[in-house]
């Protein structure tokens, strides 16, 4: 269970969290969602303990690590699985390096089980036979893809996704939709999934958080969200600006 | 006014101690065996070998230079004979590790900044934070080993080129007895001197590595970030050598005086 109590956050003069509250149990597939730039992925940074909270506590099955060092939080982190909005693959290493890393960093698989568990995670992610290509020899939907598999084949018990369909067709973005939701039903991971992308989150989420404000404005079940006469969340969802939009 | 050197100076000390903080971060990762010593040939290999080149010209032509400018005031003297004793002291215990560690600095310290910084405005750092990888064990630690390692085996290369370089100049064009030169360079070059010298490598090598890393790991965000961090690795990393230098000078030459 991951618990966010009261997270303020900060960048210089500007307030991007201002006292956010959430819970995400076990096994739950969650959405969260907000304005570009609205502290969405800061959230999330949050949750796996890249950040720290000016203000508030995040808690991991209870464990406070808002202040743990960076040392105490390895340890935490192991439980988590993160996709980078830009996949953020290490350029200096191939597909099958980048996939292997955390199983070699772990120390206790042979080589043999790490390459067989490699195959594995990106035959999961249905990227088969491109082990020995660079990062940059990839698409936008391969890397995100790739990434992916790096995030899954140490088996983590929590799946983060940092917009996972941005900058992707609307093809691939189905596609890697469909993965995602595959693999929380296969792995049995929690789900959190940050996006603006409303087709991504009917496809994905159970549940919605909105981001509004620096604040959890909506906790909703999805069919509830897409159904809100509540005009923030409605406009949102319909994705219509006002006037004041277009000075944004 | 007062205010703004105050906030510079503030600055600095803060940086300052984030760079000692950096390298105490360092240092227990290599004492706890958490960092991965399979990295450290690759890196040996981009400091050392990738260096040498560059390390052997400075160390040729300063000694070269040092040994003609040397012979034209002695000459005056009639002390031409301890032209060479001149080149080798100065070469083992100050220009040999100085110019090596500035050479050093900037190809290696500014290569560095220019790759953790580029890993840390692409993400790169933050992934390997995620897979439960401390960026200190996996780039800062190898990267310090193999420095001080290196630094040391560079410097001597450094210095032997310097002092060949000096006898072929001295012996084959400015016409110093071979004999006398050589046998006043052996006699007034001491241990010491370098020993002294490779002391001071030791802690350039450090010094570059650290700072360097230190420089790419707080990169600003975009490649004008970028671009600054190694900038600033370079300039950083030279004037701490050269400032450095002079107390180590102080302390060393102090110290192998008493004993």
């Amino acid at each position: 269970m991951i618990e966010a109590r009261g997270i303020k956050k900060r960048f210089g003069a500007q307030h991007v969290l201002n006292g956010v509250d959430l819970r995400i149990d076990d096994g739950e597939a969650v959405a969260i969602i907000g304005r570009s730039g609205g502290g969405k992925s800061i959230l999330l940074k949050h949750l796996i303990g890249l950040l720290s909270p000016d203000e508030g506590e995040v808690l991991i099955r209870g464990l406070p690590i808002a202040h743990l060092s960076e040392r105490q939080l390895l340890d935490v982190r192991k439980e988590f699985g993160l996709l980078f909005q830009s996949a953020a693959l290490f350029d200096s290493m191939t597909v099958h390096e980048n996939v292997a890393f955390p199983l070699r960093r772990d120390r206790q698989l042979t080589s043999a089980e790490i390459g067989m568990r490699v195959d594995e995670a990106l035959a999961m992610v249905d990227l088969p036979g491109t082990g020995a290509k660079r990062p940059a020899e990839l698409s936008g939907g391969m890397r995100k893809r790739a990434g992916l598999a790096r995030a899954i084949v140490y088996r983590p018990k929590v799946l983060l996704y940092d917009e996972p369909t941005t900058g992707l067709d609307p093809i691939v973005s189905d596609s890697i939709d469909q993965l995602i939701k595959r693999l929380c039903e296969q792995l049995r991971t929690t789900t959190v999934v940050v996006t603006h992308d409303m087709r991504s989150v009917r496809a994905i989420a159970q549940r919605v958080l909105m981001l509004h404000e620096g604040k959890i404005y909506a906790n909703a079940a999805t069919s509830d969200l897409f159904a809100s006469t509540d005009p923030v969340v409605s406009a949102f969802v319909k994705g219509v600006s006002t006037p004041k939009d277009l000075l944004l | 006014m007062i205010s703004a050197i105050a906030s510079r100076f503030t600055h600095a000390m803060e940086g300052l101690g984030s760079v000692a903080l950096l390298a105490q971060e360092a240092m227990s990762s290599i004492v706890r065996k958490h960092w991965e010593p399979g990295l450290l040939l690759y890196h040996t290999y981009f400091i050392g070998l990738k260096s040498l080149s560059v390390v052997l010209i400075t160390g040729a032509f300063t000694g070269m230079v040092l040994a003609a400018q040397t012979y034209f005031q002695f000459h005056k003297v009639g002390m031409d004979t301890a032209t060479l004793a001149i080149v080798s002291i100065s070469m083992c215990s100050e220009l040999g590790p100085v110019l090596s560690g500035l050479m050093v600095a900037g190809r290696v310290g500014a290569s560095m900044a220019a790759e953790l910084g580029t890993m840390k405005v692409t993400e790169q750092i933050d992934a390997l934070r995620a897979l439960a990888t401390h960026p200190v064990d996996y780039l800062v630690a190898p990267r310090l080993v193999a420095a001080t390692i290196v630094m040391p085996m560079l410097t001597v290369c450094s210095i032997c080129v310097g002092i060949l370089a000096a006898y072929v100049v001295g012996v084959g064009l400015l016409g110093i007895d071979p004999a006398y030169a050589w046998h006043n360079m052996i006699h007034y070059t001491s241990v010491e001197d370098v020993v002294m010298g490779l002391i001071k490598s030791v802690i350039f090598g450090a010094l570059v590595a650290l700072v360097g890393c230190y420089k790419g790991l707080n990169c600003q965000q975009g490649a004008e970030g970028v671009g600054r961090a190694t900038t600033e690795a370079v300039v950083f990393s030279s004037i701490t050598i050269l400032i450095s230098n002079f107390f180590l000078t102080l302390v060393l030459t102090r110290l192998f005086t008493k004993s």
